[in-house]
């Protein structure tokens, strides 16, 4: 029987919903001219001020990528994109020194409030001195691929870490940051890639020294903000020996009429008994309910864990964008490295995912967890797609993988694509996956108990998700299930 | 086959310069495409493949005879793609039809490669019809193949009318390097059951594209079961779609795979109508420098509410040197289904190696004992009897 009429209203319901972050914050901005040359890929560089040799980089990035075909294996659909047909450079115009709330310019911090970023990290956004020790939790707000701000740098680097815009990383760590960019993701990895290696204008660069744990979590916000802006963040996470650190990545961007591209890249090396953990909450405009709009989201994100015993640890809730094609991925060359990935993706309207990960033992001892929640409503479609190899020095390699799916409609589809290589004798590869809607009787039994269908289904959906769910920080958690239940509401009753 | 067929079939295989063509560098699907990645097709590249000679009717029937073949109802033998009518019988209600002229492919395997090439270069094969409500039993079908960069096409179809019945143990095997790609049209009718075992034990020199289609009606079944374990290289690709309500599917196989041969088990199961179930059971043992591939695939269409369908596939890895590669796949736009995989891949259980050990067994003995209970299971699900003990005959010696 196909989902309940309720549901199938409820979902009309959500599709007509209105995108609740999308909203547009008139900054002056400074744009680059539309078009994609070598001359832009310059400008870029030099509007940044970068050395020589970052300039060398992207344009030998450019030049792979112009030798590259856009892939086309994922299971998506969308019109050609013109990438001809957008600005590769926005930069909020600066005041000088803004240094109290009231200089702030009061449309940033609108977009901050919207983005629920509390006052007092609002304040410390906008260099307000004083403010804001209560929270142990470092921002760095991406506005239109600038970093605004870095707060509690001055804590950070009491303990040696270095967090920054990695703009400012190329011109003030150029050896770190030559030592590691483009060594997990190389340049010309993929279409994507080599065009955010090309013209990326800024992201996050974070530096833990050896033994030391990063003091707080750091968390970074992406907006995309101007009209027919690409967005290209380039993030690098260094973890070295014995080092921890914990990054939060949250995305809303206002709402558009033209399909915005996203092909953002994430590198994270741990070291020697490192441990990195990645936290994405990705709620980008999905579109209008014809499925018109909404962002393109094409990332390119690998971790390798070079030394033994190193751990990195994905996590992402992925409820917006029109189009999620990304795959979070873990190298694990280090003996008895761990390698996580945890996802809940959930799709609506007309919303298309193809996410999943990879999981590459190259070394004996090493372990990797596989959690994928699909949930899929509207006319969407979602698909995970993994990959599990085991080499042939993964002796003793242990992989568990899960995927779970649950439809909500009969308009949408859920499709499970893994990939298992084992070329290891000792090495045990699991992977199991269902897919189901919700179940009558669970349904029935909430009800029962006196929760409101939508209740029910929000407390069925939570439960479906809470393995993955509780892998988030705990300030991330409380956001992700606030989105599951946005996301979804009204999706009965 | 009418003369005018022939006529045209010599016309197309007595030009070996065609054959390469098609098997040639553009012809073949690369590991860039999905539905070949693990299985690289380029051996097959730089053969000038011909067509095969006939054999002598007593080296094939010395052949035959070899084969220890269970009690049967019917026997249909053919040798380097050609029929041999003096070895054959069939069971007295089936009924061998005209060979038509469509050699197209069934839209069911449409941009199927093995497929296309059996369209090309195709030779008729059986055709067979069990009439309404009939039980044909059990038939055997061999196909021997001889000779060196020799290739046989032959296009088998079956129809199965209301409630008929059928049993096909279909046998190939060979010597010499050549190339086999038949490829099987399987229509069950309404309550019509059809069981199909495919014993593959090519030549190790051999390459094996096979591909069977199967359509089924409303509660019909086609139940198929693939024994891999012959050829260097050789996909077994079975499509079978559910095409009326309550009709039930079982795609099961076994894999053992040695030396430097790489078998490969593709499948699609397509749930294109409601109450629907599917099975399917997989089981690879790797040895030596044995490569594994299994590629399921279970397309559950919105209209197919009610579906059950469940997809096991498990590999064994025995030696250092052993590679699979699985890819389990659900496609599924209806909200109403239990659709589950699972897919493992590992060596022997060192518990219940230890468990035996310490119960006296030798070591070679405990693994041969937990490799046979691996595939036993399998064996298990072959519904005839006679079947089940000529497959569990076929398996050791290969294991372990």
């Amino acid at each position: 029987m196909p989902a309940v009429s309720e549901t199938r209203e409820a979902v009309e319901k959500l599709a007509k919903s209105n995108y609740e972050w999308g909203f547009e914050t008139d900054v002056e901005m400074d744009l680059a001219p539309k078009g994609l040359n070598e001359d832009i890929v310059r400008l870029i560089s030099a509007r940044k001020k970068e050395p020589q040799w970052m300039l060398e980089w992207r344009l030998k990035a450019f030049r792979s990528w112009q030798e590259m075909s856009e892939p086309n294996w994922a299971k998506v659909k969308h019109p050609p994109i013109d990438y001809q047909d957008a600005h590769y450079f926005a930069q909020p115009k600066k005041k000088p020194g803004p240094k109290s709330l009231d200089e702030v310019d009061p449309e940033l911090l609108k977009t901050y409030e919207k983005l629920g970023i509390p006052l007092h990290e609002q304040e410390m956004l906008a260099g307000v001195e004083g403010a804001g020790q209560k929270t142990p939790v470092a921002v760095d707000a991406v506005f239109d691929s600038v970093s605004v701000a870095t707060t509690f740098r001055k804590t950070l680097a009491e303990a040696g870490v270095i967090f920054c815009p990695i703009s400012e990383a190329i011109i003030e760590h150029p050896d770190l940051v030559k030592k590691y960019l483009g060594t997990v993701v190389p340049v010309g990895d993929n279409f994507f890639s080599a065009l955010n290696s090309a013209v990326f204008t800024d992201g996050s660069f974070v530096y833990v020294p050896k033994g030391v744990r990063c003091p707080m979590e750091l968390s970074t916000y992406f907006r995309i903000n101007a009209r027919n802006t690409g967005q290209f963040e380039r993030t690098l996470i260094i973890a070295e020996d014995r080092a921890t650190v914990s990054y939060l990545e949250g995305c809303t961007a206002p709402q558009r009429d033209e399909n915005q591209l996203h092909a953002a890249v994430v590198e994270l090396v741990a070291m020697e008994d490192a441990s990195i953990k990645y936290s994405t909450v990705q709620n980008w405009y999905p579109g209008d309910e014809d499925g018109k709009g909404g962002i393109y989201n094409f990332v390119t994100k690998r971790g390798i864990c070079k030394g033994d015993r190193a751990r990195i640890s994905w996590t992402q809730v992925e409820t917006g964008s029109a189009i999620t094609w990304k795959y979070p991925s873990c190298i694990l060359a280090g003996k008895g490295s761990v390698g996580e990935f945890y996802s809940v993706a959930v799709t609506n309207g007309h919303q298309q995912a193809d996410t999943g990960t990879k999981m590459i033992h190259l070394a004996p001892d090493t372990r990797s967890t596989i959690v994928a929640k699909t949930i899929s409503a509207g006319k969407s479609d979602s698909t995970y797609r993994g990959l599990v190899r085991m080499q042939p020095k993964a002796r003793n390699g242990r992989n568990f993988t899960q995927c779970d799916s649950l439809l909500i409609g009969d308009q949408c589809g859920a499709h499970t694509v893994p990939y298992i290589e084992s070329r290891s004798m000792s090495a045990r590869v699991e992977h199991e996956a269902t897919t189901s809607k919700i179940s009558e009787d669970q349904l029935f039994y909430c009800r029962s108990r006196g929760f409101s269908e939508e209740e029910a289904v929000g407390l069925i959906v939570n439960g479906f998700c809470r393995e993955v769910l509780k892998e988030l920080p705990m300030e991330f958690a409380v956001e992700a299930q606030k989105l599951l239940q946005i996301s979804l509401e009204g999706s009965v009753g | 086959m009418s003369e005018n067929k022939a006529a045209a079939w010599q016309a197309l295989t007595g030009r070996a310069g065609e054959r390469a063509a098609l098997l040639g560098t553009e012809g073949l699907p690369t590991r860039r495409v999905e539905a070949w990645h693990y299985t690289p097709l380029q051996s097959l590249n730089g053969v000038a493949w011909q067509a095969a000679p006939a054999l002598g009717e007593a080296h094939i029937k010395q052949s035959v005879a070899e084969l220890d073949l269970p009690q049967h109802d019917g026997i249909l033998v053919f040798a380097n793609g050609q029929f041999c009518p003096a070895l054959s019988h069939l069971p007295a209600c089936m009924e061998v039809q005209e060979y038509g002229d469509g050699a197209a492919v069934p839209r069911l395997l449409t941009g199927r490669f093995s497929a296309g090439l059996n369209a090309a270069l195709r030779q008729p094969g059986a055709r067979l019809k069990v009439p309404a409500g009939r039980d044909a039993g059990l038939v055997i079908m061999v196909s021997l193949t001889e000779g060196e960069d020799v290739s046989t096409h032959l296009h088998h179809s079956v129809t199965l009318a209301k409630g008929a019945k059928l049993t096909l143990l279909d046998i190939q095997l060979g010597t010499g390097r050549y190339l086999t790609n038949p490829q099987m049209d399987v229509h069950c009718a309404e309550e019509a059951h059809f069981s199909h075992i495919t014993h593959q034990k090519e030549s190790p020199l051999a390459a094996r594209l096979a591909i069977a289609g199967a359509k089924i009606e409303e509660r019909g079944n086609y139940d198929s079961f693939t024994l891999n374990q012959g050829g260097a290289l050789a996909r077994q690709e079975v499509v079978s779609q559910l095409n009326g309500p309550f009709s039930n599917t079982n795609v099961n196989a076994i894999q053992l795979v040695d030396g430097e041969r790489l078998n490969d088990l593709s499948s699609m199961i397509h749930h294109a109508a409601p109450d629907c179930t599917s099975r399917q059971t997989v089981r690879t043992v790797l040895s030596e420098q044995g490569q594994g591939v299994f590629q399921g695939k279970i397309l559950v269409d919105q209209i197919a509410q009610k579906t059950d369908g469940y997809q096991m596939n498990q590999a064994l890895l025995l030696s250092e040197k052993g590679q699979m590669n699985s890819k389990p796949e659900l496609e599924i736009y209806a909200d109403d289904v239990k659709c589950s995989h699972g897919a493992t891949v590992g060596a022997l259980d060192e518990e219940q190696l230890f468990y035996l050990r310490s119960r006296g067994v030798p070591e070679a003995q405990a693994r041969d004992m937990l490799v046979q209970a691996f595939l036993l299971e399998t064996v298990e699900l072959v519904e005839h009897e006679s079947l089940r003990h000529y497959l569990l005959k076929a398996l050791p010696g290969h294991v372990g």
